[in-house]
This record gives C-alpha cells, sequence and structure tokens, in this order.
C-alpha cells in the first residue's frame, strides 16, 4: 500500500492515484488533463499542506491467513498483513483521510468529475484502502481475483448494498448520495478485507500519502475546520484561515492505541 | 423456591415481549393510518423493535439474530436490487408471513388487515428514508422457473454453479453452514450464521425454489449475503443458471418439512447390531425427527441454540438396543476457529449469570434420556433432567472423548451422577462428523444389571424418551443447550407367526362354509325337482 497520495487537482477535481513500487497497482482514474467544468467560484486559491504522524509504538501488523485462497497468497512475496495501521519512516501515518468538515460557504455547489474513483479488489485487499469521493461521482468497483468478492457498503446517510462479484474480470459502478464520512466497505468471504470511502460534497480532501503527507488545493479565502480521521486513531481537527494564494500548513499528530 | 421465581422471571419477560404496552401518548401524526398503526406497533411490537424501532426493545437482547432496527431502512426480504428500499408489498408479507428461523412470527392470524396495513405504513415513518421520493422502491423482473428444476441435469448445473461462484465459502461443501468463512460472519456487529441449506422451513424469505432464486437476485441487505443479479448482466451466468442453483439448493432440503411424529418404531433386526455411524444396515431404518429448543426455564437461560432438531433411528436385536442420532452442527468443536464468534454470541445475548462468560472452547454434546423404569400410568419424571427425588437415566457424548459414551442418573439441570462401571451393560458410542453434520450410534444391552436405575428395555412398551443438545462452538454447555419434550420409543416385538397364519385360516374357513352352504342348496333343489 505505498504510495498512494490522493490530491485534488487545480480546479479541475480529477483524480490523480499515483503508485509506487508495486505491480498490482490501482488502475486510477486517466492523468488529469482535460480541466473539469469550473463550478467554484476561483480556479485558485490556497493550498493546505502537512504531515500526519503518530506517536507511541504502531502497532504490529497482524498476518493475514491467506491459506484459503491460494490465488490470493500467490500475489505476495512477504506475508501480507493488517492494514488498519500503515506506518511510514519517522512514525509517518498514512491512509488518514484529511478534509474541510466545515468552514465552504453554504449553498456553493461543486460539481462531481466525470472520471470514476476506483476501487480494486486484488490480492484479496482494497486497493486503495482510504479514498474520497464526491457525492454523485461513480466508483468503480472491479475484480481483480479469480475468486468470490462480496462488496458490502455500511453507510448510515446512504444507502448500503451488498453485491457479489465471483469472478475475476467483474466491475460495477455506483454512486453515493449524500455526503458521509465514512462509508464502509467490507468483503464478507474475507474478513480482514475493508476500504473506507469518505463522501464529500466538495472537492476539498486528500489522503495522507505514505510519508505521511497530504495537500487540499484551491481553497477559496476563509476560515476552515480541517478534521483528519484515521480508522484506528480517531479524528483530529485543526483551524485554517486562507487569505489569497496562500499556501498554510496543518500537521497533525494522533496517539497510537 | 428458585423454581417459582424463575418462572415469575420467564413470565416477566415473555409478557413483556409479547404484550407491551405503553402508556397513551399518541404524537400527532401525518396520516390517520400512521397514527392508528403507532398504537398496533406499541402494543405489538414494540417489546422487540423498540420503542423508536431501532431493534432495542426489552426482548432484544435475547435474540439472534436481533430484531430488525428500523430506523436504517436495510431489509433483507425484498424483491428490489441491493441497496433499495423494499417494496410495501415487500414489507407486508414478512409482516403477515413472519421470518421462518427468526423469532418473528407471522401476523396475518393475529391482527386484522386493517392493522397490518397501519402498522406497515408506521414501521415506515422510522426512517428518513422512506419519505425520500428519489428512492421509489421499484420490483425486479424475476420470470418464472424454467421446467426440469429436480431433474438429474438441472441439478448438475445447479451444483457446477455452487462451487464456481462460491456459495460453499460460507455455506459449506454440502451447505450446513460450515464453510472456512462462517465463523467470521458478522451482521452490524452481530454474530450471523450462514444458512444451513438442508433446512429450507427456516429460509427467512421462504424455502421455494423461487423464494431462494428471489434472494440470490436480491440478496439479503444487511447480512453478509449478497446479491448475484450483476452476473447476469455482465453474462456471468445466465438466468436460467441462477435458476438451476436455486433448484439445486432447493433439492438439499427434504420435499416437506418433517413432521414429528411422537413415537419412534425400532424395528427387530436379524443381522449384528449396527454399532457404526454409516454401517449400511441403518439406510433402511425409519428417522424420526424431533425439534429442540432453548433452554429457558432455569438459568443460565439459553435463547439461542444452534441446534434446531435432532434426527432419530433406533432398532434393536433379541438382546441389544442402538440409537442413532444425526444432526446439523456448523463446527466440529472445539474449534479455535469459532472462538472469536462464541465471543459475539455470547456478548450479544444479556447473560442472567452475574458476570459475563468468558468464551472457550467447548465441545459439542449430546444426550439421551429415559425414565429410569418404564413407567406404569402416564406420569413421568420431569422432562429438564429430572428432579432431586426423581431423577432420569441419561445417556451423554461428548466431541471430547468421541468413542465413549457416559451412562448415568440426573437429578435436576445442576447433578449428573455417572454410573461407574461401564463395562457390563454400559453403554457403548460411536461418532463421525462429516462436513456440518454429527452421526452418533449409543448401543447398550436390553437387560440392565441395575434394574432399580438403568432401564431395562422391553419390547412392546412405550418408554418414554427425551433429547439435548449442546453445539460448543456456539457457546453451549452445562444449562445452555436446546431441549426436546418427552417423546416415546417402542421396541418392535417379533411378529408371531399366528399373525400370519389366521388371516389365512379364517378365508379358508369362511370360503369352505360358503361352498357347503351353497352345495347343500344345490342338493336341496335338484331333491326337489326330482321328486
Amino acid at each position: 500500500m505505498k504510495g498512494r497520495i490522493f490530491s485534488v487537482v487545480g480546479g479541475m477535481f480529477l483524480l490523480t492515484v499515483c503508485g509506487k513500487g508495486e505491480q498490482s497497482q490501482v488502475q486510477a482514474a486517466p492523468p488529469a488533463i482535460d480541466p473539469a467544468p469550473a463550478s467554484a467560484s476561483s480556479s485558485a486559491g490556497g493550498t493546505i499542506t502537512g504531515k500526519v504522524r503518530f506517536t507511541g509504538t504502531a502497532p504490529r501488523g497482524r498476518p493475514i491467513d491467506m491459506s484459503e485462497e491460494a490465488a490470493c497468497k500467490a500475489k505476495y512475496t512477504t506475508p501480507p498483513t493488517d492494514e488498519s495501521v500503515v506506518a511510514g519512516a519517522a512514525n509517518a501515518l498514512s491512509n488518514v483521510f484529511v478534509y474541510v468538515s466545515a468552514g465552504v460557504p453554504a449553498g456553493q455547489t461543486f460539481t462531481a468529475p466525470a472520471t470514476p474513483v476506483v476501487l480494486d479488489q486484488d490480492g484479496c485487499r482494497y486497493r486503495p484502502h482510504v479514498f474520497g469521493v464526491m457525492v454523485g461521482q461513480a466508483v468503480e468497483i472491479r475484480n481483480s481475483d479469480p475468486v468470490l468478492h462480496n462488496i458490502k457498503a455500511v453507510a448510515k446517510r446512504n444507502r448500503p448494498f451488498n453485491v457479489s462479484q465471483p469472478n475475476a474480470g467483474m466491475k460495477m459502478t455506483r454512486t453515493f448520495a449524500q455526503p458521509e464520512v465514512m462509508v464502509n466497505l467490507e468483503c464478507n468471504v474475507h474478513g480482514w478485507m475493508k476500504a473506507y470511502a469518505g463522501v464529500r460534497p466538495d472537492p476539498f480532501f486528500a489522503v495522507s500519502g505514505p510519508d505521511g503527507s497530504f495537500t487540499i488545493k484551491d481553497l477559496p479565502p476563509g476560515t476552515y475546520t480541517i478534521e483528519a480521521w484515521h480508522e484506528k486513531f480517531g479524528t483530529q481537527t485543526a483551524t485554517v484561515t486562507i487569505a489569497g494564494t496562500e499556501s498554510k500548513t496543518a500537521n497533525f499528530t494522533f496517539a497510537a492505541r | 423456591m428458585v423454581g417459582q421465581s424463575d418462572c415469575r422471571t420467564v413470565g416477566r419477560i415473555i409478557v413483556a415481549a409479547a404484550f407491551l404496552t405503553v402508556g397513551p401518548t399518541v404524537r400527532p401524526s401525518v396520516a390517520q393510518d400512521t397514527t392508528a398503526g403507532k398504537i398496533v406497533y406499541q402494543k405489538w411490537c414494540a417489546g422487540c423493535h423498540g420503542d423508536n424501532g431501532a431493534g432495542d426493545g426489552v426482548a432484544a437482547k435475547h435474540m439472534i439474530p436481533p430484531p430488525r432496527d428500523f430506523t436504517g431502512a436495510i431489509y433483507q426480504i425484498r424483491a428490489t436490487a441491493s441497496g433499495n428500499l423494499p417494496t410495501d408489498a415487500d414489507l407486508q408479507r414478512s409482516i403477515d408471513e413472519g421470518l421462518p428461523g427468526t423469532a418473528m412470527p407471522g401476523w396475518n392470524t393475529r391482527l386484522s388487515d386493517r392493522e397490518r396495513r397501519d402498522v406497515l405504513a408506521y414501521i415506515k415513518t422510522f426512517s428518513t428514508f422512506f419519505a425520500d421520493t428519489t428512492l421509489r422502491p421499484q420490483p425486479l423482473e424475476f420470470g418464472s422457473a424454467p421446467g426440469g428444476g429436480t431433474g438429474d441435469e438441472a441439478l448438475r448445473v445447479g451444483r457446477q454453479f455452487y462451487d464456481s461462484i462460491g456459495c460453499a465459502k460460507c455455506h459449506g461443501d454440502l451447505g450446513r453452514g460450515d464453510g472456512p468463512s462462517a465463523p467470521t460472519l458478522k451482521d452490524a456487529g452481530h454474530p450471523i450464521f450462514a444458512a444451513d441449506l438442508h433446512q429450507n422451513w427456516l429460509f427467512n424469505g421462504g424455502g421455494t425454489a423461487e423464494d431462494i432464486y428471489h434472494r440470490l437476485r436480491t440478496g439479503l441487505d444487511g447480512t453478509p449475503m449478497p446479491s448475484f443479479s450483476d452476473l447476469i448482466e455482465q453474462k456471468f451466468l445466465t438466468d436460467t443458471e441462477l435458476w438451476r442453483l436455486a433448484q439445486y439448493v432447493r433439492s438439499l432440503s427434504p420435499d416437506e418439512p418433517p413432521v414429528v411424529r411422537d413415537v419412534i418404531h425400532a424395528p427387530l433386526i436379524r443381522g449384528a447390531l449396527p454399532r457404526a455411524p454409516d454401517d449400511s444396515a441403518w439406510a433402511s431404518v425409519d428417522a424420526y425427527w424431533f425439534p429442540l429448543v432453548g433452554q429457558v426455564i432455569r438459568k443460565s437461560r439459553w435463547f439461542a441454540p444452534a441446534v434446531t432438531g435432532v434426527w432419530v433411528k433406533a432398532v434393536h436385536t433379541a438382546d441389544s438396543i442402538a440409537l442413532q442420532l444425526t444432526w446439523d452442527d456448523r463446527s466440529e468443536s472445539p474449534d479455535p476457529a469459532w472462538l472469536e464468534q462464541v465471543g459475539r454470541v455470547l456478548a450479544s445475548l444479556q447473560s442472567d449469570d452475574s458476570t459475563a462468560e468468558q468464551p472457550a472452547l467447548w465441545p459439542d454434546q449430546i444426550a439421551v434420556q429415559f425414565p429410569i423404569a418404564i413407567p406404569a400410568g402416564m406420569e413421568r419424571p420431569y422432562f429438564l433432567m429430572g428432579s432431586p427425588s426423581a431423577p432420569v437415566y441419561q445417556w451423554r457424548w461428548s466431541s471430547s472423548s468421541r468413542e465413549t459414551a457416559v451412562a448415568g442418573l440426573a437429578r435436576g439441570l445442576e447433578r449428573f451422577d455417572p454410573i461407574s462401571g461401564g463395562g457390563v451393560g454400559g453403554v457403548g458410542a460411536q461418532a463421525a462428523y462429516d462436513r456440518g453434520r454429527w452421526r452418533v450410534v449409543f448401543t447398550r444391552a436390553l437387560a440392565s444389571p441395575d434394574t432399580a436405575s438403568q432401564l431395562p428395555f422391553r419390547t412392546g412398551r412405550a418408554i418414554p424418551v427425551a433429547f439435548f443438545a449442546w453445539d460448543g462452538s456456539n457457546g453451549e454447555h452445562g444449562t445452555r443447550m436446546a431441549v426436546s419434550t418427552w417423546y416415546f420409543l417402542a421396541l418392535d416385538e417379533p411378529v408371531p407367526a399366528r399373525v400370519f397364519i389366521s388371516p389365512v385360516l379364517a378365508m379358508v374357513l369362511t370360503l369352505g362354509l360358503g361352498m357347503l352352504v351353497v352345495w347343500r342348496a344345490q342338493q336341496k333343489t335338484s331333491y326337489r325337482r326330482q321328486q
């Protein structure tokens, strides 16, 4: 799960997924080329960057027993481990969903990108493990494993669903109608498979990468509450005021538990 | 008087569960029928589903699966695609017919049409999803079953897809809910179990091939059971093939739900006593079904038994008796793979012990109970393992020592005294577990070394018998078990020769007499003519 930074790029609201080092990477949306119709008021605004870390000792990832699924097990050279805490160098914390939880003027609407977010089931794991998606934006769920997966969405504000994909090459597309942090996705055949989707009405969100860094771009001037969500360590908030096209920093430190 | 206070507690639970009434606080409601529906709901539904529809009524902590939480509008039994709301007809069916295999009864015999329609309208007010006009539910097009669904070829195709789309992952190779993923299944944090496909009378949405096909198309939302509709749309299988799968699943259960017959007939057999569970002699012996229910009379009570019933076959020879007990059990306990699920089961149910119990690796157990002697009249010992003054005679078997059984006297739930010296007159056992099913054979001599305490078996008498079962991987041990009431065992007597000879003799005599009468009459007629 190394090397994945979700960034929302200047007014285009296109999702770019940069993968490093792994063969079986997320087949992400095509590289951002065409700007989506700009519906936000500004085409260039402020930027919030930061790093997410944690204090204490990271829990050792439990090995996942894939002996029942030879086809998945064969995709790993070292035994796969539980992804609930993925730590980088110097206690960097990846898979943290960072988003603007308050401060975007009410009534301002944003158009969802036409390109879908891709969620792949590969090696009996979800790739990516944590992602953001806009309300109404398609999530394309693929199965790259020749085994039965079911994709169960557990949600409160959105309608849940539970659909099977027993064959490699299957695809399905779903959208979420309401903002919700987070919608949980799980496979019941493989109890360790979990993914988390942050559904937002605006494009101001990011997921921390392997070095713990994230970038939220194109924020119009204003004072914002930034929330960082981690599946195991909980949430943290920070307040950031953006005056123009400046870049502000918001770092988050979680306590390991 | 522990028994009395226990009874009172049970009484309170039953009353609370079934007849919970709430004070007459009627809020203004949007429509007439939801106002009327609220009154029905508070009287009949809130005991389990809670005053606010959150599935948290007073009886909820005695149920697995727990009552539906209406606030999320997630429903298992629908005609609509996964994630969609149910139609009114879907909800009406669940209210009218109930959900077999759960605590939800059918209400069509208890409430009027009007009351059931009103309560449906009220239940929908618990969730804002039903008010969202963009979510109007559309039933799927199901079509009808292709013919030949019980033929070998149809079932072969169905089995092929059972394997290829991974049904066995949860439901197990033979469909008894014992698949490798079965111990990990959860529904909103509560433990949930893959259906035993050999007991279609307990399927939540009904047990016909049509019902099964509908569930395959829609999934059971909230549970781990997904929808398989996408497979047809993406041409990974055809609609007919999904029907074949449904028909194959249907074929795993008996044509009709088993009917309880009170008396087990144990025929006299000529050969050797079948001591092994797979002895071919068992194949021709009639099987009797006895349903089991949770032990909810004495502490610690058990509201979620895993063993729903036991199939019993019995035979005897001139000097010995054998009983074969067969029951579905999704785990060969003790099995560490199920330990976490045991924890979830115990956490989901309200314990009536002072301290919550920790999960442990308990074995599977079965017990057969008789009176200590064949009663002369109608009176039998207390069915729940006798009492201190009137003990019962039991055979007990545990998966932790498979090839032995223990005979003993139970004097109530708390006390079991094994009878030592199992050699002469002792009880033998042999057991086999195969993919979700136990088969255990008990054997004993008909004669008893101690006729005062160890029932001597006699032919031609109705011998009371009862059964108890424990699934260790469901947290069952001690008083947490499944129980039956008293039934009877009758050892058929050898049929005496006169039974066959008498009717023949009677026929010959009747015929002879008749012919004699005719002959005499003819004699007289010819005599008169001659005159």
